[in-house]
């Protein structure tokens, strides 16, 4: 498989067994931490208390630590030498490999909690095998990850079984977040044909204790994230990431 | 009819019991021991540190939003985590403090109301934008600098939890102010456009960051007199341990070799050295602005305290459902006990 993204299940799973590993894989694990990680940085100053506000930017902290890693490893064995900042704010759009999920502009809290659920779950599960990369660097990265990633699904968690089980407003708008977030879902599945039944089995449980319905199957969904076709929100959010960096090519900072 | 108008009820209402108070605390006071929250207090002594630690506590929150306007667009992935977890800590701050005025028996939900109100203040410096990365330097530098300079004398302030959520932060602060000097330092040794906006920062932020320390103590101004028999009571409690404008000189003198160091100017042609005082002699503050912006007329005032409105009512809906959730919960428990 020589052609870029041409399938990153398939490339997930070769990387795992082949002995080798291939530089698209990790960075489309390491793209999914860096604009996750930019998006929860919006919640700074916004969150429903002040508690949340250090969550929020706790978790994005972690997975900007874990996009840094990963990025740097990239460049490596990608062979280009290219540096973490070099990786962030040097590609264009269609040179990212994140799913759209974690590029959707922030929406309500019930709206984050669905997908800070479904993405952790996610990549926990991800991140578990990943512990087993021939790669020691990327080895090393997905064990501390996965300590990380544990506490932002059980954070999520514990929030979805309070708006699901919390008031009438609050389980309209968590059943309304689930519904929003569910043509996203297949990407990360497709992902991990290994992973993805067991996180799934984890959040169907969660909803059930919330006394949540599973949203229907969505009619559309989102695809292409991992070979660089993204939403209409990429284009802002990266414009807004990197306009400062790119302003002055060379500076140190 | 509260009863309030009907006097004493018993005798803990009475002169006898405020004298005992009286003495109790002053005792305390005049050996610099510490008052906790079992320590019988004057009301006004309560007041006056509920007012401070809110507007402080209000100050972290608010403070939270200059910066975190660069979070999205930090100029690399590393200072980008410098800033988000400077940014958090700053909300740990706003949370120590707001436990600190919780043992004085408020809660803070009331003092986020009163904030949101207008009705109490927060430091007048975060009503300044931050149009550039530079800012985010400048902040760390001066503001915090300043911060510190005024908080360091508040870890031996006669109220225990006070003093002891202030050492904790001071701590945090210090690496605050490091990381802000070094943002500029890195800016100077740049390119020449860095170069200019590390400049043009620092004199913008310079002043404001003067007038952080208060107003002068020789009650020259239209409020002067009041704050001149505040700051007397502040320190007589042992609340406030130096005068305004002593701070300030300290935070000048320790400043100006740093910005040498730097290699960027400061902002005012009256600086110099002075052998006869052993300081650095500075120039007139711009007092109008400064009453100006702490009376709600600064570039940022609307902004910072509409943006801090819309986080907290776009909020009410998910702090309603936890302490639904909570309610239900508690209740199912007593009922499978």
């Amino acid at each position: 498989m020589t052609e870029a993204g041409s399938g990153a299940a398939t490339a997930a799973g070769a990387s795992r067994h082949a002995g080798r590993v291939d530089p698209l894989v990790v960075l489309g694990l390491a793209d999914d931490a860096l604009v996750y990680a930019q998006r929860l940085g919006e919640w700074l100053t916004r969150a429903p208390e002040i508690e949340e506000d250090m969550a929020l930017g706790n978790i994005g902290l972690d997975l900007l630590g874990q996009a840094r890693g990963l990025l740097t490893r990239v460049g490596e064995l990608d062979g280009t030498g290219r540096d973490e900042d070099a990786l962030a704010f040097w590609r264009d759009e269609r040179e990212f490999r994140n799913v759209q999920l974690v590029e959707r502009p922030r929406g309500d809290f019930a709206h984050e909690m669905a997908r800070l659920l479904w993405f952790s779950a996610h990549r926990l599960e991800r991140l578990r095998q990943e512990q087993q990369s021939p790669d020691e660097v990327v080895a090393g990265v997905a064990g501390k990850a996965v300590k990380e990633v544990a506490y932002h699904r059980d954070h999520a968690t514990q929030w979805v079984l309070r708006l699901g089980d919390g008031t009438e407003e609050s389980r309209a708008r968590m059943q309304q977040a689930l519904v929003d977030v569910a043509p996203y879902l297949p990407e990360l599945t497709e992902d991990d044909p290994v992973g993805a039944p067991v996180a799934r089995e984890y959040v169907e449980a969660v909803l059930a204790e919330a006394g949540l319905g599973a949203p229907p199957e969505p009619r559309w969904h989102a695809r292409g994230g991992r070979t660089g076709i993204h939403s209409e929100a990429m284009g802002f959010l990266l414009a807004e990431m990197q306009h400062l960096h790119r302003t002055h090519p060379g500076a140190s900072w | 009819m509260d009863g309030s108008q009907v006097g004493p009820l018993n005798a803990a209402e009475t002169e006898d019991y405020a004298q005992v108070v009286e003495e109790h605390f002053g005792g305390l006071i005049d050996a610099d021991q510490r008052i906790e929250p079992r320590d019988a207090m004057p009301a006004a002594y309560r007041d006056t540190l509920v007012r401070q630690m809110a507007q402080h506590a209000h100050s972290e929150i608010i403070g939270m939003q200059p910066e975190g306007n660069w979070i999205t667009r930090a100029p690399s992935l590393r200072r980008k985590a410098i800033l988000m977890a400077k940014v958090q800590d700053e909300a740990g701050h706003g949370l120590y403090l707001y436990s600190a005025a919780e043992t004085l028996g408020v809660d803070r939900s009331e003092l986020l109301a009163k904030l949101h109100a207008g009705k109490q203040k927060y430091s007048s410096i975060f009503n300044y934008p931050t149009l550039t990365w530079a800012d985010v330097g400048a902040i760390g530098w001066l503001v915090d600098g300043a911060a510190i300079m005024n908080q360091v004398p508040l870890c031996r302030c006669s109220y225990g939890p006070y003093a002891r959520a202030m050492v904790r932060i001071c701590k945090e602060e210090s690496f605050h102010q490091r990381q802000g000097f070094e943002i500029l330092w890195t800016l100077a040794r740049g390119t020449e456009a860095q170069r200019e906006m590390a400049q043009d920062a620092v004199d913008r932020w310079w002043w404001p960051s003067l007038m952080m320390f208060g107003p002068p103590d020789t009650g020259e101004n239209v409020n002067g007199a009041a704050t001149q028999s505040h700051t007397k009571q502040s320190m007589a409690w042992g609340i406030k341990r130096f005068a305004n404008d002593d701070l300030r000189q300290k935070f000048v003198d320790m400043t100006v070799p740093q910005a040498e160091k730097l290699g960027l100017t400061l902002p005012d042609p009256d600086l110099r050295w002075s052998e006869e005082r052993g300081h650095w002699d500075f120039g007139e503050i711009d007092w109008e602005e400064f009453w100006r912006v702490l009376g709600g007329d600064g570039p940022c005032n609307a902004q910072r305290l509409a943006h801090r409105r819309q986080a907290h009512e776009e909020g009410a809906w998910v702090r309603e459902a936890a302490a639904a959730y909570a309610a239900k919960h508690a209740a199912r428990g007593q009922g499978a006990a």
